[in-house]
C-alpha cells in the first residue's frame, strides 16, 4: 500500500499536526519508502497467531477503590495540576473558545 | 585522590563510605567536568550541580552522624531528560516540553534518590526517544568523545541514541553512570558506540510511572556505567514492583549484584544463525567470534540456535512503536502544560494542529504519521494487528530457543558507530541500526550491551547477551564473562577540555 | 402475556406512515469513590479542577491502574441484566482530540468487552390505574456493557473568547449499556430508560441521578416504512433526562421524515438536543468523519476476570424488580398494578417491605396476611397525605415502623379506617406516633352498645321520611343511616356494631 499527498494531509490532520505544501510533499516519499519496507511482513501466514500487545507477562491486577491512597495519584492538587498550563483561569485550563 | 571522576559507582560508593573522600567532593569533580565538556558534547540539556551537591551534602553529614547509608550513598549520576524529576525541567529533548517542569518525581528517579544518589542533571536523547544518533533532540546534538582514527580524526561521531546523552557522558567520565531508556534498543546501542556497559532488564522489571512514554509496550528503563557491576549496582536500585504502574512486575529484586558470577561452567549460549545477516560488518562478525571464545573460555558450551523470524522484528517493531506513540503523544496539545501556539484567530483543533507542528521535529512528526497512518480505518488489521501477530511469533522465536539454550549472543550494532549526519536524511537507513536489539525488545527480554573492542578505526564495539525472561542474572553474569576477557581499557582521549 | 412487539407508533407522512427505531447508548457513572484509573474522587459538585490527579490531567509519564470496584460493579450490572460476563476482556484507546480529553484519548473497550449480551423487559402501562390483569412486556436487547473514563467538562459562556475546562469529571468510570436497536416509540424508550435506571439502583452500580449527569443517553434514531430495512440513523448526544429522550426522538424522527419525503436523504452525524426548543441540530465541533484509531492500551494488561470474583458479584445481587414484582403478586397475594408500583424504585419496594415486616411484628401475623394492608396503605393513604403535604417518600416524617404502628391500630379495631386517616394527617403533620395520637386526641373506636343504640334512634327519629322509603325497598337508603350514624358518633363507633343496630331497629 501506498500514500498519495491527500492522504498524506488526511493523516496530518488526523494527526492534528499542522503541515504546508511542501512538507506534504517531502513527507510523501518517505512514509511511502518505510511503508513499502514494512510490507516485508505480507510474507508470514500468521492465521490463528494471537496478537501480542505488552512485553509484560501475566493479567492486570486491580487497586481497591480508595481516594487519595496514593497521594501521587489522588486529587486535591488543582495546583500543581494547573502549574504548567499555559492558560490557566481561575482555577480553569483556558482554551480558544470552543462551538459545539 | 587524584581525579575522583575515575571512579566509578561502586568505588565511588565504597569510597565515601569509608571516608578515602567526600561525596561532596565528589560531587563537585564531576560538576566541573561536566562545565567543561558542556560546550563540545551537550551531553546534557540540563545540568543541575546544585541538586548533585545538595544530595553530596546530605550524605555527608548521615556518614558523619553514623546514620545507614543507601546503596548508592555519595553516587551522582546522569539522569535521561524522560524521567520527570520534581521541580526541574523536563523537556524529552523537545520543543514541546521546553518549559516543562514536572510537579512530581518519577519512581525510578525517585528511588535512585532514596538509595543515596545524586543528580549531575538532565541528559540529552533523540526527541521523545525517537532516534538512533541524538540527532533529533531539540537541545542540539550529542557528540560523542569517541573520534575516529584512534582519535585523530576530528569529524563528530554519533553517540547512537536515544540515551546519547547518557553514553557520552559515561563514556566521557561526566559522570559515574546514568539512567537510561530502551524502546527498540536505546540503551543498547549507544552503550556499544561508545565503548560502556547498558542493561535493558525485562520488560516491567523498572517502573514507567513518570517516564515520558514513547511505545508503552516496549518503554524499558535501565542502567548505563563503565561496567557490568555497576550497571547491576544501579539496576537494584532502579528495578522493583510500582502499584503505580498496571504492566509493572510484581516480583522481588535478585541481589544482582551479590550473585555476579563470570564462572559459566554448566551454561550454554546460543548463537542465533538469522543475525548472521548477508554483508555484515567483517569487524563485527570477528568481535562475535572473539565474544563466543571468550564464552567458551568461562566455561560455557555453544551452540548454534535459529530464530527464524529475526528478519520481521524491525519492521513489525516500527509500526508497533510508531502507533503506540502516535497515541501517547497526543496528549501534547498545549492545553495543559507544554507549548502553546496560538495562531490569530486560530480555534481550538487550529491551536492542536499549530502547536503540535511548531512542537514536535521531523522524526516525531515522521512517527506520528506513521503510527495514524497503520492505526486508521482500513489499514488497522493489515498493518498492526499483523505487526502484533509478527511479535507473537518473534517471542516465540526465543522461548523456543531458550528450551536448548541459557542466554544468547549477538552483535549489539550492526556497524561501530557512524558519524554525525551519515544517516539522518535517510530514515530507513538508520532505523537498520536496531537490527540487533528489536526483537528482545519486542519480546520483552532483558538484554544487555558490553564493550568488546575496538574496530579498526579505534571506534568501541559491543557484543550482546539476551537472557530468558526474569533472568537477568544470566545476562550480567555472561557480560561479566565477556568483560573480565575482552579486557576494554580504551577510552577516548580527552580532546574536548 | 401481551405482546407489544408490534408497536403501533407512527409518524403520519404525506407518502403514509413511517415506523421509528430507536436505540440507546447509555453512559451510567458507576458508583466509586475513586476514579476509573486514578485515586481522585468522583463526588459530586467540587470546585473545578480539584478532583483531578496527575494521571486524570495527562501529566507525562502517567500511567492507569484500574479501581476493582468499577468492574465489580460493572459485572454485577452485567449479570442483573442476565449478560454473560467476558472472563477475559480489555481496554483499548479510542484517540480523538479534544479539550475535555487530556490524553487524547479515551480508555474504554470496543474489541473485548466485559459484558456480553443480555436484555430487560419493559412494561408499557404500569400506571395504569387499578388495572389487575398482566401488563404488556417487551423485551428489548442489550448488545453489550463496556467500562470506560468519561471526559472533563467544557464551559462556554464565562469569557468572551475562551473556553474552560474543568477535569473533575475527567477518568470518572462510566458503564457503556448499549441497546440493540428494539424500541419502536419514544414511549417505549422512556421505558426503557426508566427501567434500566430502575435496576441500576436495586444494583447500587449508578445512582441513576440523571440531574447531576450519572446517566446520559446518546440517542440513536432512523426511521423506515414499515417492513423495509433500517434507515441511516443519527446519534443524538448525551440526552439526560427521560422526557429529554423521549422529545428528542420524537423531534428527530419527524425531521427525519421531513427531510425523506422531502427527497433529500439522512447524513450518518453526531447531533446536540437542546432542551430550551426541544429540537435537535448538528454538533459542528464533532464535523470531521472521525476515524477513532482503536488499539489496545499497553499500558494496561488483560483484564481476566475468576469465577470465584464472578461468583462474588453474583452472590451480591439483590432481588431484582422483575422478581420482586413477580413475588408480591404471588407470595403476598398483592395485585399486578400494586406490585409494579411498589417495584418501580428500589426506595418504594425497600420503604414497602419495612413497613410490611413491621406490621406482621406489630399483629403478630404473616407477611401475606398483612401484605394488602399495608400496600394498599402505602399507595393510597401514605403517598396521598405525602403528596398533600408536598413531601415524598424520602423525607416522609413517618416511618415504616410508625406507619406499621398506626395500620395494626386500624387491625385490632382500636380506630376505624376513617379515623386512621385523620391520625395520619396528624403524623405527618408532628411527626408523632399514632398511638399516642388517638390517645390525646381521644380518637379510639368506641364499642359502647347503649351509646350507639342512642345515636341510631336519633337518626331514625331525624330522618322518619327516609325510614319510610327504607321500609317500602329503598335499601340503598342503608347507606345514608350508617353514615349519619357514624358523624353522631363522630367517626368514632365501631362499624359493625352500627350494622349490627341499625338492621335491628330497622326491622
Ligand atoms: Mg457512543
Ligand atoms: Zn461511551
Amino acid at each position: 500500500m501506498s500514500v498519495d499527498k491527500a492522504t498524506v494531509a488526511r493523516i496530518a490532520a488526523l494527526a492534528r499536526i499542522r503541515l504546508g505544501e511542501d512538507e506534504v510533499a517531502a513527507l510523501e516519499p518517505e512514509l511511502n519508502k518505510i511503508l513499502a519496507w514494512v510490507e516485508l511482513l505480507g510474507e508470514v501466514d500468521v492465521s490463528g497467531i494471537e496478537p501480542m500487545t505488552n512485553g509484560a507477562p501475566g493479567v492486570l491486577v486491580l487497586r481497591e477503590d480508595v481516594v487519595d491512597a496514593d497521594p501521587l495519584t489522588g486529587g486535591g492538587k488543582r495546583d500543581a495540576v494547573l502549574a504548567n498550563a499555559p492558560a490557566a483561569a481561575h482555577g480553569f485550563f483556558g482554551v480558544p473558545k470552543v462551538i459545539e | 585522590m587524584s581525579d575522583l571522576t575515575e571512579l566509578g559507582v561502586t568505588a565511588i560508593r565504597d569510597g565515601v563510605a569509608a571516608g578515602d573522600f567526600s561525596a561532596r567532593e565528589v560531587a563537585q569533580a564531576f560538576n566541573a567536568a561536566i562545565a567543561a565538556a558542556q560546550p563540545a558534547l551537550n551531553a546534557f540539556i540540563t545540568p543541575t550541580p546544585d541538586h548533585a551537591l545538595a544530595a553530596a551534602e546530605r550524605i555527608d553529614a548521615d556518614r558523619a552522624a553514623g546514620r545507614p547509608l543507601g546503596r548508592l550513598a555519595g553516587v551522582p549520576i546522569g539522569m535521561k531528560d524522560l524521567f520527570c524529576t520534581q521541580g526541574v525541567r523536563t523537556t524529552a529533548a523537545s520543543h514541546i516540553l521546553g518549559h516543562f517542569v514536572p510537579p512530581y518525581e518519577s519512581t525510578v528517579s525517585g528511588r535512585l534518590w532514596d538509595a543515596g544518589a545524586g543528580m549531575l542533571g538532565k541528559l540529552n536523547l533523540d526527541e521523545f526517544a525517537m532516534g538512533s544518533s541524538n540527532e533529533t533532540s531539540a537541545f542540539g546534538k550529542v557528540i560523542s568523545p569517541w573520534r575516529r582514527g584512534h582519535n585523530q580524526d576530528p569529524a563528530p561521531i554519533a553517540p547512537g541514541g536515544s540515551s546519547g546523552g547518557s553514553s557520552a557522558a559515561v563514556a566521557a567520565r561526566l559522570c559515574p553512570a546514568a539512567t537510561g531508556t530502551d524502546t527498540g534498543g536505546s540503551i543498547r546501542q549507544p552503550a556499544a558506540f561508545t565503548g560502556i556497559a547498558g542493561i535493558k532488564p525485562g520488560y516491567g522489571r523498572c517502573s514507567r510511572w513518570g517516564i515520558v512514554a514513547f511505545a508503552s509496550s516496549l518503554d524499558q528503563a535501565g542502567a548505563m556505567a563503565r561496567d557490568v557491576r555497576d550497571c547491576a549496582v544501579l539496576l537494584e536500585a532502579m528495578a522493583g514492583h510500582d502499584p503505580k504502574d498496571a504492566t509493572s512486575l510484581d516480583a522481588p529484586v535478585p541481589g544482582w549484584t551479590a550473585a555476579l558470577d563470570a564462572d559459566l561452567s554448566g551454561c550454554t549460549i546460543g548463537i542465533p544463525r538469522e543475525y548472521r545477516m548477508d554483508g555484515m560488518d567483517a569487524e563485527v562478525a570477528k568481535s562475535w567470534e572473539l565474544g563466543i571464545a571468550w564464552l567458551k573460555d568461562a566455561g560455557a558450551r555453544v551452540i548454534d540456535i535459529s530464530l527464524p523470524h529475526t528478519h520481521y522484528a524491525l519492521p513489525a517493531y516500527y509500526i508497533i512503536a510508531p502507533a503506540e506513540a502516535s497515541s501517547n503523544l497526543a496528549r501534547y496539545d498545549g492545553v495543559r502544560y507544554g507549548l502553546r501556539d496560538l495562531p490569530e484567530g486560530a480555534g481550538l483543533q487550529d491551536m492542536y494542529a499549530a502547536t503540535r507542528a511548531a512542537g514536535f521535529g521531523a522524526e516525531v512528526r515522521r512517527r506520528i504519521m506513521i503510527g495514524t497512518y497503520v492505526l486508521s480505518a482500513g489499514f488497522y488489521d493489515a498493518y498492526f494487528t499483523r505487526a502484533q501477530k509478527l511479535r507473537t511469533l518473534i517471542a516465540r522465536d526465543f522461548t523456543q530457543a531458550f528450551a536448548s539454550c541459557d542466554a544468547i549472543l549477538a552483535p549489539t550494532t550492526p556497524t561501530a558507530a557512524f558519524a554525525l549526519g551519515e544517516k539522518s536524511d535517510d530514515p530507513l537507513a538508520m532505523y537498520l541500526n536496531d537490527v540487533f536489539s528489536v526483537p528482545a525488545s519486542l519480546a520483552g527480554l532483558p538484554a544487555m550491551s558490553v564493550p568488546a573492542g575496538l574496530n579498526g578505526e579505534g571506534l568501541p564495539l559491543g557484543l550482546q547477551v539476551i537472557g530468558r525472561p526474569l533472568d537477568e542474572q544470566g545476562v550480567l553474569n555472561a557480560a561479566l564473562a565477556i568483560e573480565q576477557r575482552a579486557g576494554f581499557v580504551a577510552r577516548p582521549a580527552r580532546w574536548w577540555a | 402475556m401481551a405482546s407489544l412487539s408490534q408497536s403501533s407508533y407512527r409518524i403520519d407522512g404525506a407518502t403514509g406512515a413511517w415506523e421509528v427505531v430507536i436505540g440507546l447508548e447509555v453512559h451510567a457513572q458507576i458508583a466509586s469513590r475513586a476514579k476509573l484509573f486514578s485515586g481522585a474522587a468522583t463526588a459530586f459538585g467540587a470546585e473545578p479542577n480539584a478532583q483531578v490527579s496527575l494521571v486524570d490531567a495527562a501529566m507525562p509519564g502517567m500511567l492507569p491502574v484500574p479501581n476493582k470496584e468499577c468492574i465489580r460493579q460493572a459485572v454485577r450490572t452485567g449479570l442483573a441484566v442476565d449478560a454473560p460476563i467476558n472472563r477475559v476482556s480489555r481496554f483499548d484507546r479510542k484517540n480523538y482530540f479534544y479539550a475535555d480529553l487530556p490524553q487524547g484519548y479515551q480508555i474504554s473497550q470496543l474489541y473485548h468487552p466485559l459484558v456480553g449480551e443480555g436484555h430487560i423487559e419493559i412494561s408499557l402501562d404500569d400506571k395504569r390505574a387499578g388495572a389487575d390483569s398482566e401488563p404488556a412486556v417487551k423485551r428489548i436487547g442489550i448488545e453489550r456493557i463496556h467500562v470506560e473514563q468519561d471526559a472533563g467538562k467544557l464551559m462556554h459562556d464565562q469569557h468572551p473568547t475562551m473556553s474552560y475546562v474543568d477535569l473533575n469529571r475527567s477518568g470518572v468510570a462510566l458503564m457503556e449499556i448499549v441497546s440493540r436497536p428494539d424500541m419502536r416509540s419514544p414511549a417505549e424508550a422512556g421505558a426503557y430508560l426508566r427501567k434500566l435506571r430502575a435496576i441500576l439502583r436495586y444494583v447500587g452500580s449508578c445512582d441513576g441521578n440523571m440531574e447531576e449527569g450519572s446517566m446520559r443517553a446518546d440517542v440513536n434514531v432512523s426511521v423506515r416504512k414499515p417492513g423495509q430495512p433500517f434507515g441511516t440513523r443519527t446519534e443524538t448526544k448525551n440526552v439526560n433526562s427521560v422526557r429529554f429522550v423521549m422529545a428528542a426522538i420524537e423531534h428527530e424522527a419527524n425531521r427525519q421524515v421531513d427531510v425523506l419525503e422531502a427527497g433529500g436523504s439522512i447524513v450518518q452525524e453526531t447531533r446536540l438536543f437542546d432542551p430550551d426548543s426541544g429540537t435537535t441540530r448538528s454538533m459542528r465541533s464533532k464535523e470531521d468523519a472521525h476515524d477513532y484509531r482503536y488499539f489496545p492500551d499497553p499500558d494496561l494488561l488483560p483484564l481476566v476476570l475468576d469465577e470465584a470474583f464472578i461468583g462474588e458479584c453474583r452472590e451480591s445481587l439483590p432481588e431484582l424488580p422483575d422478581a420482586k414484582r413477580h413475588r408480591y403478586e404471588t407470595a403476598l397475594g398483592l395485585t399486578a398494578y400494586a406490585a409494579g408500583v411498589l417495584t418501580a424504585e428500589v426506595e418504594t419496594a425497600r420503604w414497602f417491605e419495612a413497613l410490611a415486616g413491621a406490621s406482621a411484628a406489630a399483629q403478630g401475623r404473616s407477611l401475606a396476611e398483612v401484605a394488602r394492608q399495608a400496600a394498599n396503605w402505602l399507595l393510597s393513604d401514605l403517598f396521598g397525605a405525602l403528596a398533600k403535604a408536598g413531601r415524598t417518600l424520602d423525607n416522609s416524617p413517618v416511618s415504616p415502623v410508625a406507619g406499621a404502628e398506626l395500620l395494626a391500630l386500624v387491625a385490632k379495631g382500636t380506630i376505624s379506617n376513617t379515623i386512621a386517616k385523620q391520625v395520619l394527617e396528624k403524623m405527618i403533620e408532628s411527626g408523632e406516633g399514632a398511638a399516642a395520637i388517638v390517645t390525646r386526641e381521644g380518637l379510639t373506636q368506641t364499642s359502647d352498645t347503649g351509646a350507639i343504640e342512642a345515636a341510631v334512634a336519633a337518626v331514625l327519629a331525624a330522618h322518619a321520611e327516609k325510614v319510610d322509603q327504607y321500609r317500602a325497598g329503598k335499601e340503598a337508603l342503608f347507606g345514608f343511616f350508617v353514615g349519619q350514624t357514624m358523624k353522631a358518633m363522630q367517626g368514632k363507633a365501631n362499624p359493625q356494631l352500627v350494622n349490627e343496630l341499625l338492621k335491628q331497629a330497622l326491622g
